[in-house]
């Protein structure tokens, strides 16, 4: 069984979540597509780690979930911060950081 | 096999749809779909201790998460699909193209060949084997990320924690208030009024009528009001004058609804 | 033309140590210094008694100074140079310069003039700056300014002398723009300074070309090897020395500054015009007599510029109705007189000395004189305001006569002697400079004349609600004195005295065969400042005076008006191209060095200030840039890979 397929469709899921994360203005669905593209690249490695008869690849799978939970947890506790001082989840809101 | 060409098509239109769908809360489903036929592949691809732990954490957990976090944010101005940057979007496509382009170029030219297969490392047990591995090669890296855990957590806290600058109102404070207000403002001290109660109607979108007939906005919730879905009193008299008219006697036909409703009241 | 001096050779400066009185040498400078620093260092302390102190100290240098020249009378004239070294001030390599004082008879005559006429107008000042809150102040410049005229006259080099030079400068900067609150008075004095550094240039330039030539700047060793150097370094020397003079004794062409000094007040002008600072530029010339005696050329130019001052002066002082202008500008013509004796060589050194002593005595009289008229008339300066004041004011109008007498040459007044002298050397040298100073005479004899009779005489046209009155004693007795010194000063030519007295100095005047007779041309002289007086009598005694000046005049009295349009030509010649000069200067370096400097941080600037606009604070910008980085890398990775 050939893991081709599993790498061109991981492929796909990351470029749909780059596209989302470049289109998208909802703070919160931008973080959804980032989720994306992590979970993209974990169908790669957990493809690889078959390919090659090891499982460090799903070990690194498994990091990147850790990885991703913290995170997300950090990542949500800033949307909500930002979201009460400014009544705003776009992140095209908070660009005072500029020129 | 079968399960990847059976998911891999649901998977990709549910990524694609996470990009056009207006409201977060469909993106989120959405992502659950993928996240879900994920599993399955990871199961597919003999790694049932991941396909445990994407169900758990990843759908369980994180999206879970974010539904909450949503709700807590609720609807605004930034699930306008509208592009406000000039040419994001179509930079932002062409790039992504580009990317996916050469990213499947890219692997395709590369003859993987057939795979080793996981049989062997396996064959004691995926969890078994993945705990080998982890507690003794990646063993520093998992205790490091207990520290990242740790300092997200705490990290979380403090970003949500809110300073009290004023002391806590008490209740005499309140009432104290109130009655200022009415001093100064003419503000009604004492509670909201109810929504209206009738005979056919009897829910918080019913405004209740004042002794002149008209509406009490104070009634109503105002989100309500804003959204637009609050009842109009006349309305509420609408199904009577029907059934009367159906009835074929009429001894109010020429009444406003108002007046009618006003009756129907007493 | 100089065919008389070939066989005259200066004499060397040869002093002798100082001893007995000589000792006190450095007191002479002290004390007034001393005033200056207690009065200006002590503060509002000394405002109570500052002015007595200022008056003592001064008094007290002419003390010495009269008792060092009753020393001196009595030694045999070979043995009247006394030199006293004090330290040594500068040792670099070959420059050795030492704080020596050098007494001999021509600074013993300038001690006494500085200190005795300085003293008076000390006296004078005491009442006439009696109501201004800075008196203090007042008297401690003046202290300034005695010291620093000492310095100048007792120095035994030419650094020494550059040095009380300097002082003299700075004193009058301060003294003429002492009421700093009147915006002419700080110009005036601003642009008495700066012209005064146009003539310290050439006089810093003469002394390091001293030095280059002689490795020395002291008198006696320039004046014994004079002789070894070229004619053509000694000529460069002399125009240099002359430059400086120029300056500081308002000589054409740096005279613009001298009528616009007269914003100090007025002893501040007494001061300036009769004891010290014009007469610095005549004192260098005939100081440095060994440089000109050698250089005849150099003569011929001190010659050329004193003939062109005293015309000038002279044309000046008829149209001005300022009394203290028109004694200004009298001031430039005597010393154009001065500068003539002093560019005439041995014959006339000691005639320019003598004319410069007598012209302290009647000047003095005359500013502090001028000074008592206008304090009488409310400070106002405009002769046609005044008139018929020989009643009101009896004393000053008797004492201001003497100073008139003496100036316009009346014979057997001072002034009579000594510009006689002067005149006649002039003919015996040069006919055409010998007629000039006759018509100089002349002319004298007319504007003096139309001063006092617009002044003492004719009707009154005084403004409404002033009272002429004559001034207090402190006032008047320094009036009294110097108005003695003007009608007697002629004594000192009894028996060629003073001749014979600096001949140790400046050398023996040759014997001259004379073109006419002496006697003659006295004659001629008094004839033309007869016809002048008489000509100022018919102009102006006879005919009535308009209060304002008249605006329909002729083009000459016009231009004496405007000071012969000595600022014109100034503006023309000098400031207008310095300023052209300066302002291209200013844009070559703004837009030629600073541009060259500074285009290339102005240039990265206006990219950067493009460039930041990237920076537009959009999150999904900055990941689209990142993408692009990305495909960038990806697609090298695979060029490389699969190359």
């Amino acid at each position: 069984m050939s893991v081709t397929p599993y790498i061109v469709l991981s492929s796909i899921l990351f470029t749909i979540g780059c596209v989302g994360v470049l289109t998208r203005r909802n703070a919160i669905v931008v973080f959804m597509c980032v989720e994306l593209m992590l979970n993209a690249s974990n169908l790669a490695l957990v493809a690889f780690a078959r390919q090659h008869g090891n499982l460090d690849g799903q070990i690194a799978a498994f990091f990147v979930m850790v990885v991703a939970a913290a995170e997300v947890v950090v990542g949500l506790a800033i949307i909500m911060t930002i979201f009460r001082t400014r009544r705003s989840a776009s992140v095209d809101d908070a660009s005072l950081l500029k020129y | 096999m079968t399960a990847f060409w059976v998911l891999a098509p649901i998977m990709v239109i549910a990524a694609l749809g996470i990009l056009f769908v207006r409201k977060a809360v469909h993106a989120a489903l959405l992502l659950a779909v993928v996240m879900i036929s994920l599993a399955v592949l990871y199961a597919a691809l003999d790694a049932p201790f991941l396909f445990a732990v994407q169900i758990i954490v990843y759908t369980g957990a994180i999206l879970m998460l974010f539904l909450f976090v949503l709700m807590l944010v609720g609807v605004d101005a930034s699930d306008s699909v509208v592009e406000t940057i000039r040419g994001q979007r179509v930079m932002a496509v062409v790039a992504g193209l580009l990317l996916g382009l050469v990213l499947v170029t890219g692997v395709g030219q590369i003859s993987l060949g057939a795979g080793v297969g996981l049989a062997d490392a396996n064959s004691g047990g995926n969890i078994q084997a993945l705990a080998t591995i982890l507690f003794s090669r990646y063993v520093f890296a998992f205790e490091t990320t207990s520290a990242l855990l740790i300092t997200a957590a705490v990290g979380a806290m403090v970003l949500a924690h809110r300073e009290r600058l004023v002391p806590k109102p008490t209740q005499a404070s309140l009432a104290a208030q109130r009655l200022r207000d009415y001093q100064d403002k003419g503000t009604h001290p004492g509670p909201l009024p109810p929504p209206g109660v009738f005979a056919r109607h009897n829910a918080v979108d019913t405004p209740a009528l004042l002794p002149d007939g008209t509406a009490s906005e104070a009634s109503v919730s105002r989100v309500l009001a804003a959204r637009g879905t609050v009842r109009s009193a006349p309305a509420l008299a609408d199904d009577i004058e029907e059934l009367q008219r159906q009835i074929g006697d009429a001894p109010h036909a020429g009444r406003t609804g108002s007046a009618s409703a006003e009756e129907e009241n007493l | 033309m100089h065919a008389l001096h070939e066989v005259v050779h200066a004499p060397v400066v040869d002093p002798s140590s100082a001893s007995g009185v000589f000792t006190l040498l450095w007191l002479v400078i002290a004390l007034p210094l001393a005033g200056a620093a207690v009065l200006l260092l002590g503060g509002r302390f000394t405002d109570r008694w500052g002015h007595l102190l200022g008056t003592a100290l001064p008094i007290g240098s002419f003390v010495l100074s009269l008792w060092m020249f009753i020393d001196v009378l009595g030694r045999d004239s070979a043995d009247r140079q006394v030199s006293q070294h004090l330290y040594t001030w500068i040792q670099v390599g070959h420059l050795d310069v030492g704080m020596d004082l050098l007494y001999d008879p021509l600074s013993s005559l300038f001690l006494l003039l500085i200190t005795g006429v300085g003293s008076l107008i000390h006296v004078y000042s005491i009442g006439y700056m009696e109501h201004d809150p800075r008196r203090r102040r007042f008297f401690g410049y003046l202290n300034l300014f005695v010291a620093a005229m000492l310095l100048l006259v007792l120095s035994e080099n030419y650094l020494g002398l550059f040095l009380g030079w300097e002082g003299v400068g700075l004193a009058s900067y301060l003294l003429i723009g002492f009421w700093q609150y009147k915006p002419s008075a700080a110009a005036a004095a601003k642009k008495a300074f700066v012209i005064n550094r146009v003539g310290d240039i050439g006089m810093s330039l003469a002394i390091m070309l001293f030095f280059v030539t002689f490795g020395s700047t002291s008198f006696t060793v320039i004046s014994a090897s004079a002789d070894r150097a070229s004619t053509g370094t000694l000529t460069a020397l002399g125009l240099l020395l002359l430059l400086g003079a120029c300056g500081k004794s308002a000589q054409v062409p740096l005279q613009a500054w001298l009528l616009d000094a007269m914003e100090g007040p007025t002893p501040v002008s007494a001061l300036i015009h009769a004891a010290t600072m014009v007469t610095a530029g005549v004192y260098l010339v005939v100081r440095s007599s060994f440089v000109f005696d050698l250089a005849p050329n150099a003569q011929t130019a001190v010659v050329v510029v004193a003939v062109v001052t005293l015309l000038w002066g002279a044309i000046i002082g008829c149209a001005k109705d300022d009394i203290k202008k028109v004694l200004a500008g009298s001031t430039m013509s005597q010393i154009g007189y001065m500068m003539l004796g002093a560019g005439l060589g041995p014959a006339g050194y000691a005639f320019a000395i003598f004319h410069l002593l007598v012209h302290g005595f009647f000047k003095a009289n005359m500013f502090l004189g001028a000074g008592s008229v206008m304090h009488g008339m409310d400070d106002d300066v405009d002769m046609r305001h005044y008139g018929a004041l020989r009643k009101a004011m009896p004393v000053t109008f008797l004492t201001f006569s003497m100073g008139y007498l003496a100036i316009i040459g009346f014979p057997g007044f001072s002034g009579f002697w000594s510009k006689d002298k002067i005149i006649e050397t002039a003919l015996a040298d040069n006919w055409l400079v010998g007629l000039c100073a006759i018509v100089g005479a002349g002319v004298t004899g007319f504007y003096m004349t139309r001063l006092m009779l617009l002044t003492f005489f004719t009707d009154k046209r005084w403004e409404k609600g002033v009272h002429p009155h004559e001034s207090p004693k402190i006032m008047t007795i320094p009036l009294i004195v110097l108005a003695a010194l003007s009608a007697l000063g002629g004594v000192m030519l009894i028996g060629n005295w003073i001749v014979d007295y600096l001949a140790p100095v400046v050398g023996t005047p040759p014997h001259e065969n004379a073109p006419l007779p002496a006697i003659v041309v006295t004659l001629i002289a008094v004839l033309v400042v007869a016809a002048g007086v008489t000509l100022a009598w018919f102009l102006v005694g006879k005919r009535d005076v308009p209060r304002t000046a008249p605006q329909q005049v002729s083009p000459v009295v016009l231009a004496a008006r405007n000071d012969l349009y000595g600022d014109a030509i100034n503006d023309t010649l000098v400031v207008n191209p310095g300023r052209r000069v300066v302002g291209g200067l200013l844009t070559f370096d703004r837009y030629g060095v600073d541009g060259t400097l500074t285009g290339g941080p102005v240039a990265i600037g206006a990219v950067a200030g493009q460039l930041r606009r990237v920076q537009n604070g959009f999150v999904r910008s900055y990941a689209l840039s990142l993408l692009g980085g990305v495909l960038l890398v990806v697609l090298a990775l695979l060029a490389v890979n699969l190359a």
